[in-house]
């Protein structure tokens, strides 16, 4: 059985994982926006988004050294335009692409951590996300640890007759395709048996409390504030 | 008295040609419960596909009454649920209520009623705790339970369970076959297990290259066929080593 660590935190208990998710949404949407609006990155943006978003860790209850550790996974690929902004003579412009996809990654991951997938998902729909995007999503979660295990096993099985070396992957990325293939007709025959027509319809949606819109307003606040108080405009 | 599930001369081949059911003739009567036995690849897995119409071929299928053609298939859904041989297929919702309320939702239940039809489905099956699980965290028994229950939450007449035991040990064995046993449901069970059969089946009936050669009581077609894998010139037993 899989386990992804995102996940187990998304499971969690706190005042952040209590509130809905399309409030938590609009908060991340609204930070990534000021963030990516600020023209000069300094000591400033940083500190005030960056404590910002670790006041975000720890109200979310989540392990703070590894979120800020799991958050350098997106470094690899700023670091190589980041390389070819210094190579093109702008420094600047390379710290900036640094920390800000950091500090992206890093509130994504937030959001993540605090909340459930399905929640996510039905939050961003009644936000107004494309239902038939939703639901690639919603398959592609629910098969990857399927066919991760398969993967797993395929190379496991390798292994035990002496390599799994690089044209075993591709034989095997070949038949998990396959396979995956012919489990989505499987699907599709399990949604037919149910009477499945075309369009599906959602359980419950959840109702925003008083104290969504609370957070809702109060986050707002500090993020529109801290951009203003960045400055920065023309 | 009239049959629930009534077929003619069924029969069906695959896009590549493979004559998949050459003439098949099936009753089912209410109340009662029918092992589908037969080797790999007989056609017994295709024809219960042709029972709620994923698959339609040539001659005459009916279930309670309606005649399995386009026009009647979502009431033909209604009243024949299908249990999968691979559960993680049936379960593709992010938790367990959601899957089972499924069905109930496709119905056209409002989302209250459809949850609560979903939470007394997991009720009847016993895992009634589980609701915000994600399928993937289930174990295989678990996965076949919610499996059910996403087909009894649409109150069918008619359940028809494709190999229904696999990968289930043998407690979880025990209470599958102790569940089914207190459903009303008229059953349908395709199944190389002898001993499920002849636990639940009244009668049998066995595929051979896409027709039914023999039908009969349970251990008659298992005697007949010698289908047990342990079978001496006796009755179906483990040997003694």
């Amino acid at each position: 059985m899989h386990h992804l660590v995102v996940e187990r935190w998304s499971r969690g208990e706190s005042a952040l994982h209590a509130r809905d998710a399309r409030v938590k949404i609009l908060l991340t949407l609204a930070f990534l926006i000021a963030l990516t609006t600020t023209p000069r990155i300094s000591i400033a943006p940083v500190l005030g988004y960056g404590l910002l978003l670790l006041a975000a860790v720890l109200a979310g209850r989540l392990p703070a050294g590894a979120v800020l550790l799991r958050a350098g996974v997106v470094l690899p690929f700023s670091a190589t335009f980041a390389a070819i902004s210094i190579l093109a003579g702008d420094s600047e412009r390379a710290v900036a692409l640094l920390v800000k996809s950091y500090l992206s990654a890093l509130a994504v991951l937030v959001l993540a951590g605090v909340t459930p997938l399905p929640r996510l998902l039905r939050g961003l729909e009644s936000l107004g996300a494309p239902r038939f995007l939703i639901l690639v999503v919603q398959f592609l979660y629910r098969y990857l640890f399927v066919i991760s295990e398969q993967a797993q096993h395929m190379r496991l099985a390798a292994l035990c007759r002496g390599r799994f070396h690089f044209q075993a992957a591709g034989g095997a990325v070949a038949v998990l395709f396959a396979r995956s293939y012919r489990r989505a007709q499987g699907i599709h025959h399990a949604m037919l048996a149910r009477g499945f027509e075309g369009r599906t319809e959602l359980l419950t949606s959840a109702r925003a409390g008083v104290a969504d819109v609370l957070a809702l307003l109060s986050g707002m606040l500090v993020i529109v504030g801290l951009r203003f108080a960045l400055g920065g405009f023309r | 008295m009239q049959p629930l599930i009534e077929v003619r001369d069924l029969r069906f081949r695959y896009e590549d040609g493979t004559l998949a059911l050459d003439g098949v003739d099936f009753q089912l009567y209410a109340g009662e419960t029918v092992a589908l036995f037969g080797p790999n690849g007989s056609g017994k897995t295709t024809f219960v596909h042709h029972l709620n119409g994923l698959l339609m071929g040539e001659g005459f299928v009916s279930v309670c009454g309606l005649p399995v053609e386009k026009r009647n298939l979502p009431l033909v859904r209604r009243k024949i649920g299908l249990v999968f041989q691979d559960s993680d297929e049936q379960l593709f919702m992010p938790t367990v209520l959601e899957d089972v309320a499924f069905g109930p939702l496709n119905l056209g239940l409002p989302p209250e009623e459809a949850a609560g039809a979903a939470k007394r489905a997991l009720e009847q099956v016993g895992m009634g705790q589980l609701l915000d699980r994600a399928p993937y965290h289930l174990s295989a028994g678990e996965k076949r339970r919610v499996a059910l229950a996403g087909v009894l939450a649409m109150q069918p007449e008619i359940l028809a369970l494709d190999e229904p035991t696999t990968f289930l040990d043998p407690p979880g064995q025990r209470d599958l076959i102790a569940l089914l046993r207190r459903l009303p449901q008229a059953k349908i069970i395709v199944t190389h297990d002898a001993l499920l059969a002849g636990a639940l089946a009244g009668r049998a009936v066995f595929f051979q290259r896409g027709r039914i050669v023999a039908a009969g009581p349970v251990d008659q077609m298992v005697a007949q066929f010698h289908w047990d894998p342990f079978w001496e010139s006796g009755s179906p037993s483990v040997p003694e080593s």
